[in-house]
Parts: structure tokens; sequence; C-alpha cells
């Protein structure tokens, strides 16, 4: 163990705990200011309460929001996981004539047509629709943006599972809805997993669009309520934001436990866009 | 007839509804963004009811437009220094390092840069919020500098940092990936030989992943370009100092009521999107 090695394994560490510090301190508020009993934007030891905790749920807009945010994000995440399967389990196994060139128009289209790219045709088509302040077309907007994506990353883990089983329960007299509901969606299941977790974050998450087509306070989502919370009337309210942006964070970080617990957070080409 | 007994009718069936679903809130927005782009169609006002086609005048005005001329000067400094620079650079540098830690401090670090990769996007913003304001923000704590708000003195600088915090953990895993297929015996021969760490990477790791950090760098320039979390940050302020382009592009377009306009520039947006686009799909053909 020389010198040179002591001050290298020294720099070593110094350098991990400024990244580790550079990561964690933004998020350790989240973790104190929702218990404090005054809360202030610094970092500090709370003294421990509830009342935060109370006052959320006494606001009138948090569980509404909270809800909104679950009826658009599990119609989005359902409709993108159930048509992306369906495409996605055909695309793999029939030869449609001109496959190979919707399969490129739908990667170059899972990137180029950003919400920010698209947010002026997309909120004027809505407008004239009539569809402005409708949460069930906000979901579908959203599905409709995370549909290519999840096609195309879904091919890949139906592709994976062999034909040999099904052309033996097709010997065997099942109905091709048979084999896709017995035989095929058991076997992919982790792939149709990761999509449902894929889709549920992104649209749990998705701010813009909701932000450009939910106008009314009633149907906002939690994305777009936190952004009002502290934006609205110059100086934010303390007790509120703490405790309603953990509520709204809780999900992600179940699902991302869950994942990285159940299958490891491992690579599966563009799994967020 | 093919394995699963579809059939070809049936298999568009199958397709269809998801195609649907992408061609009315994917391709005929993009599409439609063009022919609003030539109009001078506005929100409100009597160009709302009757919107004209102006040609490319739109065009012509954003490029004199010192606002939309800022604001790609403004995207090009976010791009690079936050995702290229930035992103690319500090998630290489967690990949190699967090090879040769203990189990229980790779987890960690690895668990906090995936947190604030997939938390929302509004609660980060809020969080980098507290930590940049002026009086009890932390960062005026930690440096001794309360007076400082950060946000307002130094806008590029604040959302090029948090960028950077936010979105690494994209290259942090690819770089992961990429750096499990280095043979472990060259690195050993490196080794062996003498050689300093910069002159590994160097040498022997970088000719491995050199498809990769090219594909990283592609996605993460798209995706930086188009984050629409600035404006949850800075709103584009003060004065237009961070308005990047998707800031622009809404304020214009729903502030203003210049939808041509916005258009306009969207479209940019696009043509610079598929430029990149087109760039990544060769690369994975040619890997393919």
């Amino acid at each position: 163990m020389s010198p040179l090695w002591i001050v290298r394994r020294i720099g070593f560490y110094v350098l991990i705990t400024v990244v580790l510090a550079f990561f964690a301190v933004p998020m350790l508020w989240l973790a104190s200011a929702p218990f404090d009993a005054k809360p202030g934007l610094g970092l500090r030891w709370p003294d421990w309460t509830l009342r935060n905790v109370v006052a959320t749920f006494e606001h009138p807009y948090t569980l509404t929001s909270l809800v909104n945010s679950l009826v658009l994000c599990v119609i989005a995440t359902v409709v993108t996981t159930v048509l992306a399967a369906l495409a996605a389990y055909a695309l793999s196994r029939v030869r449609i004539p001109g496959r190979d060139l919707l399969l490129y128009l739908l990667l170059l289209l899972s990137s180029v047509v950003t919400g920010t790219a698209a947010m002026v045709p997309i909120f004027v088509m809505m407008l004239q629709l009539g569809l402005i302040n409708s949460q069930f077309g906000t979901a579908l907007v959203i599905a409709g943006g995370m549909l290519p994506a999840a096609i195309f990353i879904l091919k890949d883990f139906m592709d994976a599972v062999p034909r040999s089983y099904e052309e033996s329960a097709r010997v065997f007299g099942a109905s091709p809805r048979q084999v896709l509901a017995h035989v095929v969606l058991p076997v992919a299941r982790p792939g149709v997993a990761t999509i449902f977790v894929w889709a549920f974050v992104n649209a749990w998450g998705n701010f813009l669009l909701p932000f450009l087509l939910l106008r009314d306070v009633g149907q906002q989502p939690a994305a777009v309520l936190l952004r009002t919370l502290y934006d609205e009337g110059g100086s934010a309210n303390l007790t509120v934001i703490p405790v309603f942006s953990l509520l709204y964070s809780i999900p992600v970080v179940v699902l991302y436990l869950f994942v990285s617990k159940r299958y490891g957070f491992r690579f599966h080409g563009g799994i967020k866009s | 007839m093919d394995s699963s007994g579809l059939g070809v009718r049936r298999a568009v069936g199958f397709v269809a509804p998801a195609l649907v679903l992408i061609g009315i809130f994917l391709v005929f927005p993009a599409l439609w963004t063009l022919y609003i782009g030539i109009t001078n169609y506005q929100l409100t006002g009597p160009a709302a009811a009757n919107p004209q086609v102006v040609g490319l005048d739109n065009l012509v005005e954003a490029v004199r437009d010192p606002l939309f001329t800022n604001s790609l000067w403004l995207t090009a400094l976010f791009v690079l220094f936050s995702a290229v620079i930035g992103q690319n650079v500090l998630g290489f540098l967690l990949a190699w390092l967090l090879r040769s830690v203990s189990p229980w401090l790779r987890r960690t670090t690895e668990g906090l840069v995936l947190l604030s990769w997939i938390l929302p996007s509004t609660v980060v913003a809020f969080l980098w919020f507290a930590v940049l304001s002026r009086d009890t923000g932390t960062l005026g704590l930690l440096l001794g500098q309360p007076e400082t708000s950060w946000l307002v003195q130094y806008p590029m600088t604040s959302l090029i940092i948090f960028n950077i915090w936010r979105g690494t953990a994209f290259s942090m895993l690819l770089y992961t990936s990429a750096l499990a297929a280095v043979p472990p015996s060259q690195l050993e021969t490196a080794r062996l030989v003498g050689a300093s760490g910069w002159q590994t990477v160097r040498d022997v790791v970088f000719p491995h992943i050199r498809g990769h950090v090219l594909t990283n760098t592609l996605l993460i320039s798209l995706w930086t370009a188009n984050d629409f979390t600035p404006f949850l940050l800075t709103s584009g302020g003060p004065n237009h100092q961070s308005e990047v382009l998707p800031v622009l592009i809404y304020r214009q377009a729903l502030e203003g009521g210049q939808l041509g306009y916005a258009s306009a520039m969207s479209m940019l947006l696009l043509l610079g999107n598929l430029a990149i686009a087109l760039v990544y799909l060769r690369l994975l053909r040619r890997r393919a």
C-alpha cells in the first residue's frame, strides 16, 4: 500500500461522496419537509408533526387531483398495453404486406413527434373537437404518444416467445384467441409488465398534455395541481406542497421498487421517452 | 398460414386499433403542424375564425426574430452542456466507478440516480426550486450565500445542472450494459502493463463502446431539446434568459395566441428531431 495508492483511494471515495450528495440532497427535502412543523424551502431536521398531512387532506383539490391522475393514468396505460400487445403479437407472427416499413416508421415516430413539438396542433385539434377538459380525450392523446415505442419494445418480447408452443396448442384445436390468451400472453408476461409499468410511470408524470388540455381545476391531475400550488399567488403553500408531492411520488417509487426487486432494472432499448 | 393461425386479415385487425390512435394523435398533428405553420392562425381575433395562408412568412419572420434566435442559441447550449457533455460524462463516470465498489454502495447510488430520473417532473422541479431559492434555499445555505437567487441570477446554469441531475440515469444504465461487453482479459492486460485509469478508458474501453456513445448522445440530445421541464423551473425568465425552444413555442402559442407562428417554430423542432432520428436508425441498422 503505497502512499499514492492511499491518496487515490481517498480521491475515489471523495468523488463518490460528492456524486451521492449531488443526487441525494434535493430529494432529502421530500423526506423531511412533509413532517416539519415549520416547513421551509431549505433542508433541516424537522420538528416532527403530522399536522401538514391533515391540512393537505383538507385542501379542496388534493384528493380530487390524485383520483384524476389515477383515472387518466389507468385509461392511458390500459389502452397502451392492450393495443400494443395485440399489434406487437400480430406484427411478430404475420408478414403483413409493408410490415418492415411500418416498423421503421413506428420507430421513427416514437422519437420524432414529441408532445412538445406537436403541442400546437394537438391543442387546436382537441379545441375544435370540443375535447378540452375531457379526461378520456387527454388519456387517449397520452396513449397515442406512447404506443409506437410500446409496440416496438413488446414486439421484441413477442419475437422471443417460441412459436412451437402456439403450434402445439393449435394441434389440440385451440382458436387463435385462445392461443393468445392462454399461451402467448402468459409467456410474454415480463414484457407486458414492463410496458405496463413504463406506460404508467410516463402517464403519471406527464405534465404538458394535461396542462394544455385540462383547463378546469376539477379535472386536473396531480401534476398540474402541484404546479398551480407553487406558481399561484406569489408564495408557495408550504404546508400542503411537501405532503402532496410525497403522496404524488409514492406510486412511482413503489413501482420502481417492485420492478427492481422482481426483474432488476435492466435495459430494454429505449425504456423511457 | 403462420404459426399463430391468425392469417393476414385478422392480423391487420389486431394492428388496426393501435394504428388508428397513432394516426389521429401523432401522425395527423405532425402533418397538421406543417399546414398551420404556413397560416396566420391565431387563438383569438379575426385570424382565429378565418386563417389566411401566408406561405413561408412565418419562417422568414422567425429567422429575423431575436426571441427565436436567442431561443435556438439557448437550446443549443442546454443540449451541449447538460446532455452531450454533462449526462454523457457523469453517466459514464458512474458506470465506470460503480464497477469496483461494494454492492450496497452501488445499489444506493444507482437507486438515487434512477429515482431522480423517474420521479414526476413537477415534483423534481419543485425540489430544485427549493434548493435554488434565495434566503432559505439549501444551496445558498451550503455555500454561505443565502442572498443569491440562483434561478434568477444564473438561470441557464441552473437549468443545465438540473438537467444533468434529472437525466444522467439513462446514460448510466446504457454505459453499464456497454461496459459489461468489454472483454475482462483486455482490462486485466491494461492493468498489468500499468496503464492509468484514463489510458485504459481511452485505449481499451472506448473502442468497444464507441457505438454506444454515439447512440446515447443522439438520444439524450433529442430528449433534452424537447424537454418541457425548464418551463416548470423558470418559465423562460427572467427576461427570456432561459427561454429554450419548447418554452418559447408554448408561450407564443398559448400565452401570445400566435398559433401559426408557433407552429412554424414547432416545424423546425420536428425537422431537427427527424434529422437526429434518421442518423440514429442508420446506426441501429448498421449494427444489426
